[in-house]
């Protein structure tokens, strides 16, 4: 048998559940409680489309070193599933351990050698305690997380604490679950060499960073953005972005006076209903926004052809998940980026923004208004459910008191009153922007007919060549000028000039990082850049010329930002090595150094006969 | 056809209603339909009653999807802002509209293709939503278009142009409307202007969803004998219910009604119609009533006009949703944006 794993600070441990158990609060304490204790950590939820029943994983990652990306592996497996057991045990690195309820034994054949067990009678300890079913579950749980504290040696004092806090409000369910925790603990303590090699220690690596999920980030950015309108249906995984901005609407946006509230939230009937009701609400002067996923991208398509060539301002937050079709809806991906760029029929182009954590969601969510003010056409915001839907140690919001909202190129009545000329898509000052009035303006100038259809640069309808060619040429003026508006790609070099470079974007980022760190140790240094958004500034073109090879690492089998890169900047796709990791769950740090460090040993390496010549 | 210019210059003793307008200065472009097309009468009849309600036209806005109607708001209200979206999907463009700013006057203008067919989820959604707006069907059983295929509200057995017949049960719109929760339901004609103008006047007073199904004949593709949606079909079947009369702002009401012929009823705003009973008794608050008569009358080969329904305390989106009364798009950071000190909160509450 190999030797236990000895690791402090810095593990996976898995816990395999069922859904609808009531196990995702628990796992959160657990998780929380070593946050508390200063250790970074990062925790994924892998779940099935299902409500009740099928299988369900929490990860943790603990990381002293503060690597929030996901690692692959599990050190220790709480299972708790019997449906998934096989697979569960079977995924302990060597040298791992197994945390199960041994209540129901189970035949030897079911484990393995080379990992140390841990059997607690959970159930029995349960069912001892408590009679009422729910109970039981309930408290499974929570005795569960009791016991594993006192195996990785965690401070039961910030359990504690945390369980006060979970419970604020309803405090008579605070003892009882205390007790729970405790229960679990002194049973391990009593029964069990404590603690396991696998430790937490008490560290100070988290600081003033926040813990929070994407989507409520991108909700509350949506909120200090300024939106009022949100239509939306529900679609996993994008759901808890109109939930979340729901409840920071009711504690933020509610007239104290009157209880009335200044925001509508409208859970349409589809996809199409929902951004257009955005388009209306745009068009009309409000600010607006939907949160979708795949299958809806596909569904406003013809939508969204009209706020671009109508240049109506709109945002949508797509939280991307496994597609094309159904896909896997619970599971991640960076699969429609070439869908957004390229949405609808005819010559389009679109504005995205790629957050890489909740910290640039909440700082996107609000500057996606700002941008669909000033550019007047649809804005995505591209999460994925990696960073959407799991909670991740990030920066902590900031909002400057003193920011205006930039509501674009607008017309006034006094503007409109002093007799400046109107052109609904007149280019006044050579940026593509035209000026737009809100409905309603002035008496009896600025009224303008918005349509699909083709029209001059004073809103007129025509099917002449001319004016269309006009406005399309103009069309791409605007995204030029977008180019400059949008976050600039962030550069980080390696600390040796090196021909290879690598670009990467959203959720890539944490795994990313670690991955150069790992190819650095390793003596392969990259240049690296991160790319923000979509059009591309001039910083993406001037990092792809000045290295020889390029790796694009995106989590999407198609390449679609190398598409994007080769299509938008006219470069040779030789230039670019795709390292692409689609298989619905996280990319890994291992993944990325592996793939790249291959590239690079054998790119490093002469031919032979060159060799020999 | 932008070229076709329609001349300025208005004769000087052209009345004027209360804001000093003509009837001319709610006009729009010349029509690009056909000679004849009942949507033209319709736009004519939203003229007239925009003029008559003396509404500013820069405070209405206008909203279509695709199709001969959703073509219509360039042809009338040349001063009101105006929305051709895309096919079916007016009403959630018009929706977002109204919750951006509540003050403006909403007209939806659709088609049967584009409401029946295409659009008919849109179209019962935004009615169950009860978004305050005039929503106008102007129905004519085909695709004009494209030519002339059959529409969803073609009845069963009428026949198109080249002799084809539709064997598919026909969509009542007004029927759907009923059931769907729309607080003001008429149907008229496009070929008579004395029910339709005082239908749309009361259609865009009223504060709720208010539906207007217009048949409107096409006079390219189905004004043939084998249509039940022709000029002289429609003359001929109509059984219109009551004709009305609208009393802004509690005017008095004029002794040309003699009693016994005309109903008083309120609307929210506290103007009145009065309602001019035609050939049967209908009491416009009793939805029962109104999907009965609707039935009978279908039954018996006849098409039912005038108004069908009209809920006694109508209310709206805006009152579903508590918004505050005023429009969002006149908030502006104090009213939007919660500042540093609760984000301060909101990351202390996340470590």
């Amino acid at each position: 048998m190999p030797q236990p794993l000895v690791r402090t600070n810095d593990f996976v441990i898995k816990f395999a559940n069922v859904n609808g158990s009531g196990s995702a609060s628990a796992n959160q304490l657990f998780a929380k409680s070593i946050l508390r204790m200063g250790v970074p950590i990062s925790p994924r939820n892998i779940f099935p489309s299902n409500i009740q029943g099928l299988p369900t994983w929490y990860e943790v990652r603990v990381s002293g070193e503060g690597w929030l990306g996901a690692r692959g592996g599990v050190d220790l497996m709480a299972a708790m599933n019997p449906q998934t057991w096989d697979k569960d045990v079977a995924a302990i690195e060597p040298g791992g351990y197994l945390f199960y309820d041994f209540t129901k034994p189970l035949p030897a054949s079911k484990f393995r050698t080379d990992i140390t067990v841990i059997g607690m009678p959970l159930m029995e300890i349960c069912n001892r305690e408590y009679s009422d079913p729910r109970q039981r579950q309930l408290f499974k749980n929570i005795i569960y997380v009791g016991a594993l504290a006192a195996l990785l040696d965690m401070d039961i004092k910030e359990v504690e604490k945390l369980v006060g806090e979970q419970f604020a409000g309803k405090d008579k369910l605070i003892a009882p679950n205390i007790k729970a925790l405790h229960m679990g603990r002194d049973y391990a303590l009593a029964n069990f060499k404590c603690p396991i090699g696998l430790r937490v220690q008490r560290s100070d690596a988290v600081g003033d960073r926040i813990f929070v999920d994407g989507n409520n980030a991108a909700a509350l950015g949506a909120v200090y953005g300024g939106a009022t309108v949100c239509a939306w249906y529900p679609i996993t995984p994008s759901s808890s972005v109109a939930e979340a901005f729901t409840s920071h609407c009711r504690r933020y946006r509610t007239d104290k006076e009157t209880g009335k509230a200044r925001y509508a939230i409208v859970q349409a009937e589809d996809e199409l209903a929902s951004i257009g009701m955005v388009i209306g609400a745009s068009w009309n002067g409000a600010r607006a926004f939907t949160a979708t996923s795949g299958p809806g991208i596909s569904l406003m398509q013809e939508f969204l052809g009209l706020a671009y060539f109508a240049e109506v301002p709109s945002v949508i937050f797509n939280v991307q998940r496994g597609g094309p079709s159904t896909g896997m809806p619970t599971r991640t991906q960076q699969s429609d980026v070439l869908s957004c760029a390229y949405a609808s029929h005819g010559d389009t182009k679109h504005v995205m923004l790629f957050p890489e954590d909740p910290a640039e969601c909440f700082e996107f969510g609000a500057l996606a208004f700002d941008l669909a003010d000033r550019l007047q056409t649809p804005i995505f915001v591209m999460l994925d459910l990696d960073i959407g839907m799991n909670e991740r140690l990030c920066a902590p919001f900031k909002w400057d008191d003193t920011r205006r909202y930039d509501r674009g190129k607008v017309m006034t009545h006094d503007e409109l009153e002093a007799g400046t000329d109107f052109g609904r898509y007149l280019d006044v000052d050579g940026d593509g922007i035209p000026y737009r009035t809100y409905p309603g303006t002035h008496p009896t100038r600025g009224s303008f007919f918005t349509r699909g259809t083709s029209r001059d640069r004073y809103a007129r309808y025509t099917e002449e060549a001319g004016p269309y060619v006009d406005n399309m040429e103009r069309l791409l003026r605007k995204f030029a000028t977008a180019a400059k508006l949008v976050p600039a790609a962030i550069r980080k070099d390696a600390p040796r000039a090196t021909r290879f470079g690598v670009i990467f974007y959203g959720s890539t980022s944490p795994a990313m990082s670690e991955a150069l760190s790992i190819l650095g140790r390793d003596g392969m240094d990259l240049d690296a850049l991160r790319v923000r958004s979509f059009p591309f500034g001039a910083e993406v073109a001037e990092f792809i010329a000045a290295h020889e090879r390029v790796f694009v690492v995106e989590q999407n089998r198609d390449a679609q930002l190398r598409t994007l890169l080769i299509n938008e900047l006219e470069i040779d796709p030789k230039k670019f090595v795709r390292v692409l990791q689609f298989d619905g769950t996280p990319i890994t740090a291992r993944f990325i150094s592996g793939a790249i460090g291959e590239r690079v040993t054998s790119a490093n390496v002469l031919p032979l006969r060159k060799a020999v010549t | 056809m932008t070229y076709l210019q329609k001349p300025k210059l208005h004769h000087p003793a052209l009345p004027k209603n209360k804001l000093g307008f003509t009837r001319r200065d709610y006009e729009g472009a010349i029509s690009t339909l056909c000679a004849g097309c009942g949507h033209d009468s319709i736009s004519a009849a939203i003229i007239q009653a925009c003029f008559e309600l003396d509404l500013p036209p820069h405070r209405i806005a206008k909203l279509s999807g695709i199709g001969c109607s959703s073509k219509t708001p360039t042809y009338f209200l040349g001063a009101s802002h105006g929305f051709n979206s895309v096919h079916g999907r007016m009403p959630s463009v018009l929706t977002g509209a109204n919750l951006a700013n509540r003050e403006l006057v909403y007209l939806g203008v659709s088609g049967d293709g584009d409401s029946a067919s295409i659009g008919l989820g849109q179209f019962a959604h935004a009615l169950r939503r009860g978004v305050n707006m005039m929503y106008i069907v102007e129905n004519n059983g085909v695709y004009g278009l494209t030519k002339g295929q059959f529409s969803a509200t073609a009845d069963a057995g009428s026949t198109s142009k080249r002799g084809a017949e539709n064997r598919d049960s026909p969509i009542d719109l007004v029927a759907m409307a009923l059931q769907l929760g729309a607080t003001f339901v008429a149907r008229s004609f496009s070929g008579d202007k004395q029910q339709l103008v005082p239908l749309l006047k009361a259609a865009i007073l009223h504060e709720g969803a208010a539906f207007i199904d217009c048949i409107s004949p096409c006079v390219a593709f189905n004004n043939h004998p084998g249509s039940t949606k022709s000029f002289d079909y429609v003359r001929a079947h109509n059984a219109a219910l009551n004709r009305l009369d609208i009393m802004i702002d509690r005017e008095e009401i004029t002794a040309e009604y003699a009693p016994g012929e005309t109903h008083p009823v309120a609307l929210h705003d506290g103007s009145r119609i009065m309602l001019r009973k035609v050939a049967v008794e209908h009491d416009v608050h009793d939805k029962l009533a109104a999907m009965s008569i609707l039935q009978q009358r279908h039954a018996a080969g006849e098409i039912v006009t005038g108004l069908l329904y009209l809920a006694e305390k109508p209310d709206d989106l805006h009152a579903h949703l508590n918004t505050i009364d005023r429009p969002f798009n006149a908030l502006a950071e104090p009213d939007l944006c919660p500042g540093s000190g609760p984000l301060a909160k909101f990351n202390a509450a996340n470590r």
